[in-house]
């Protein structure tokens, strides 16, 4: 600390490449005073790698970074915070079980006496910054008592306590409710007053909502500069990926099927959560053959102790669970694979794929011990190859081989790969648990289409997401999860953002 | 990277990684004021000059290459077996007292049952961890090397007690060792004037039988999966904890056998000090051998000749055998050290870079990595979308050419 402002920062011509990529292609950037700058493209455009170039997490292979008109090197973060650069990025590098001071001491050097740390001196630097920005922040609470928002909060105050007067965002609104997004954005709009803001993300409507000037990478190379203000979303994208996108909508008006029996019925489901509290608490649902029904909620409220009841991963204290008649509450998850469930599941790399596997043989994870892949314990290797073949045709999964370990594929064809296994199964009913998150527009509009391609199908499909735009555009029902319950379901057209944020905020009564 | 380049790569870790031993074995051989390159031509060359030091490498290949693929079998799996020293003490007590106490039986069931009760021994000694481990949750790399003490103690107990050749008290020394094995449970000697014996086909026979079962059966293909990502693997049925016990059974029980096969084809009755170190060893040779027996056969081999030529090196140059324990121990350091550093497909990319560089050929198509050492999983470039020509943006957009993607490919291609 103790530098001089950042009165201007460019980067000029910085390459990276990585193992067959070009992850950045002599890229151009310059960030004046009092700016917020978006930073948007697709996955693996490169967004992120640029910023971690520029807080030194990364060594540029060619190019340069100037500060003020001069050259500058960063070894190490440490360097970037001390011109002044700071960084929150999209996983909050938060220690769960210390408290908010503590985490923000971690990085204070100027609070480390040689055998003690000078708390209070900490504590009052975040409230002096948490006043002077107006971000609310309480310096003794334990950080995993926060939700997501005020973690994100916490995040910025560290930033700023280290001296930030350039910040950098990457995807700061990922894990946002509606209504704490919109905070967000006037906090930032107010606190861009008085510091730069290089802002990364792929929501475009917060970039119109916020950034004076966008940049738009594609492929490594910046693609497009402009003011904001002058382009539409749909412009934007556009430029995003190259081609106009279209995300396919369901179309829900003929069919009424509020009354009729689910062939996935869930009913008073009561499961337990890690802690050992009550994730669940009675919760019912039904979906019918060739329904979507979407489950809106934030993150924590029941989801994923949901799912994997339902597939057989927790167990379930009380209430049944049947899919086509068939009771799976108390089944192993091989048994409910066999029962016609298939599974998109949360975390595509450690519970989707086997990442050292080939291709190939995550596409059979599931049946390997079936007649169809196996004769009398012996794999039938020529038949998984040619499954995997045609697999790979129908859903475009792009690999160099259906050898390729599947873990070094991007996260796009991934989720193809998990998609094809689950599809190709011919299930009964899908759980589908954030199956775009973080994945680019083209990823996300082919897996819109494979999951209104299975509703027409006849298939029952739970779809668990926090983007309101995929739950609004794909779900013929709406059901809202706070807090281990269903707090209401509604029909998916009559749905509004404002109506499902409230509800997911737990206001059931507008 | 291809398959060829991609086993070259392999072997030159490897290679780097024994040569980086010698190394420090060297430091450690000055050290000791030995001379360090009569020592290492001992080691090296000595066991090859007659047949007797050849049948003697292989001898020791026998129970190495068992124990290694018992390993590699729980490695595999997911399961860090460091337990094998105890799990071929308890194969060959059940070998030794099935075989003494049936002995009338005839030889061809005899061989069978003696190895099967090894197999036995060491697979209930190994499942004792596996259940734990799966049961309780219990570290199983502590939960071996205790067992390991346990067995130790166990072995020594019998052997000096209830095990004890009754003839050694009443006449003998007091030797700790149990009565010869009876003449129908020995193995052949393949040789005459050396100590080969016939248990060198039973180890190969089980090199194809473990090759089979990990990549050829659906049992194999589930255990690979619960080693490589037991989360995946659960979610996909597999019953994770049920495989992991499958795996410590049948590496106990390979080490048990290893036991079985030493007795019966080398010492004919159980002595101490029989396990002479082979379950630490074992480990090192699976690693050495890349966790797969095309690997261990090869690497059982050297290891044996390290064991001789160590034994030699006292008589020859002067340094004690023990040095030989310095070297594996240098051994591991450096293949986990050059396995972590070379298998960054960073290091892999720039490596097939310079290659193609000297050959003048264009690179290689990117090596599928490991996703650990992608900076952002989630966030990097589809390598397979490299190479496609982009759509061409807005006429606006600032520095697009209709070649953008073709141009990174071209760029790629000259370096």
């Amino acid at each position: 600390m103790g530098h001089e402002p950042i009165r201007s920062l460019e980067l000029r011509g910085i390459t990276k490449r990585f193992p067959g990529i070009l992850a950045c292609d002599h890229i151009d950037l310059s960030v004046g005073e009092h700016s917020v700058r978006a930073l948007v493209g697709e996955n693996g455009a490169g967004k992120t790698t640029l910023m971690n170039i520029l807080m030194g997490l990364y060594q540029p292979d060619e190019g340069r970074i100037l500060i003020n008109g001069r050259d500058v090197r960063f070894r190490s973060p440490n360097d970037a915070f001390d011109h002044g650069i700071g960084m929150v990025h999209q996983h909050f590098m938060l220690v769960q079980n210390m408290t908010v001071a503590e985490n923000v001491a971690l990085g204070m050097k100027s609070s480390h006496r040689s055998f003690r740390l000078d708390i209070a001196a900490v504590r009052k630097r975040i409230l002096e910054v948490s006043e002077r920005h107006e971000l609310p922040v309480n310096p003794d609470a334990l950080v995993w008592q926060l939700s997501v928002g005020e973690q994100q909060r916490v995040e910025l105050v560290k930033t700023l306590c280290l001296g930030a007067r350039f910040l950098i965002l990457d995807e700061p609104t990922s894990a946002l409710t509606p209504q704490e997004t919109d905070e967000l954005i006037s906090l930032l709009q107010k606190m861009s007053s008085e510091l730069s803001i290089v802002f990364i993300s792929h929501k475009l409507h917060e970039v119109k909502a916020l950034s004076d000037t966008v940049s738009i990478l594609r492929r490594g190379k910046i693609v497009f500069e402009g003011r904001t203000e002058n382009h539409s979303p749909a412009d934007l994208a556009a430029l995003m990926t190259g081609h106009e996108v279209e995300l396919p909508r369901v179309d829900s008006g003929s069919a009424a099927r509020g009354g009729a029996p689910g062939l996935l019925s869930i009913r008073e489901l009561r499961v337990k959560g890690d802690r050992g509290n009550l994730a669940l608490d009675g919760v019912s649902l039904e979906i019918a053959p060739g329904e979507i029904v979407g489950l809106a909620g934030v993150s924590g409220n029941g989801q994923r102790e949901l799912a994997e009841a339902l597939n057989g991963l927790r167990p379930v204290e009380s209430g049944s669970i049947r899919l086509d008649g068939a009771e799976l509450a108390g089944g192993s998850a091989g048994d409910v694979i066999r029962e016609g469930m298939g599974y998109i599941p949360e975390d595509r790399n450690t519970e989707g794929i086997v990442p050292s596997f080939s291709v190939k043989e995550n596409l059979v994870l599931k049946d390997i011990g079936g007649k169809e892949w196996s004769a009398g314990g012996f794999l039938r290797l020529g038949a998984i190859a040619d499954n995997a073949k045609a697999l790979r045709e129908r859903f475009d999964i792009r690999c160099p081989s259906t050898d390729t370990a599947a873990g070094s594929l991007s996260g796009g064809n991934i989720q193809k790969v998990i998609l094809a296994r689950e599809l190709a199964r011919g299930p009964k009913a899908l759980v589908a648990v954030y199956p775009t998150r973080g994945l680019d527009m083209g990823a996300e509009e082919f897996i819109h289409k494979q999951l209104l391609a299975r509703r027409s199908e006849g298939v029952a499909i739970l779809l668990i997401s926090e983007e309101l735009e995929e739950i609004m555009n794909l779900s013929d029902r709406i059901a809202v999860i706070y807090k281990g319950a269903i707090l209401k379901v509604v029909p998916g057209k009559d749905a509004t953002k404002r109506s499902l944020g409230l509800l997911m905020a737990g206001v059931a009564d507008e | 990277m291809n398959r060829t380049g991609k086993l070259a790569y392999n072997a030159a870790v490897v290679i780097a990684a024994a040569a980086a031993a010698m190394g420090i074995g060297a430091i450690v051989l000055a050290a000791v004021g030995a001379d360090i390159f009569k020592a290492y031509a001992v080691i090296l060359t000595e066991p090859l000059k007659d047949m007797i030091g050849l049948t003697e490498i292989v001898v020791r290949a026998v129970p190495l290459s068992l124990i290694a693929m018992g390993i590699a079998i729980a490695f595999r799996s997911g399961i860090l077996n460091i337990g094998a020293e105890g799990q071929m003490l308890m194969g060959i007590l059940a070998s030794s007292a099935t075989a003494i106490a049936c002995a009338s039986l005839p030889k061809p069931v005899l061989i069978p049952l003696a190895i099967l009760a090894g197999a036995a021994g060491g697979a209930a000694w190994g499942g004792i961890a596996g259940a734990l481990k799966a049961r309780l949750g219990v570290n199983e790399i502590l939960s071996t090397v205790m067992l390991n003490y346990i067995a130790a103690q166990f072995y020594t107990f019998l052997l000096r007690g209830p095990l004890m050749d009754p003839e050694e008290l009443l006449t003998g020394s007091g030797t700790p060792q149990t009565v010869r094995m009876p003449r129908s449970a020995w193995l052949d000697r393949l040789l005459p004037g050396t100590r080969l014996h016939s248990g060198v086909f039973i180890a190969l026979g089980l090199a194809v039988v473990v090759f089979l079962l990990l990549w050829r059966t659906s049992t194999g293909f589930r255990m690979r999966a619960a080693g490589a990502e037991a989360k995946a693997a659960r979610y996909a049925g597999v019953k994770v904890q049920r495989y992991l016990v499958l795996a410590m059974l049948l590496s106990g029980a390979f080490a048990g056998m290893a036991g079985a096969v030493e007795i019966l084809g080398v010492h004919r009755r159980a002595i101490e000090g029989v396990s002479g170190g082979y379950g630490f060893t074992g480990i090192v040779v699976a690693l050495f051998g890349g966790l797969h027996p095309a690997g261990i056969i090869p690497a059982s081999l050297f290891f044996g000749l390290l064991l001789l030529g160590a034994d030699m090196t006292q008589r020859l140059a002067d340094v004690p055998a023990n040095m030989v324990l310095v070297l594996q121990g240098a051994i591991i350091l450096a293949i986990v050290s050059a396995r972590q550093f070379m298998s960054n497909p960073y290091v892999q990319d720039k490596v097939a870079r310079a290659c193609a560089k000297m050959f003048r050929r264009p690179p290689p198509p990117a090596p599928p990595g490991s996703i650990e050492a992608c900076p952002d999983p989630s966030d990097s470039v589809d390598p397979c979308l490299v190479g496609e020509d982009s759509a061409v943006g807005d006429s606006s957009a600032v520095g697009d050419n209709p070649a953008a993607g073709e141009g990174s490919v071209k760029k790629r291609g000259t370096r």
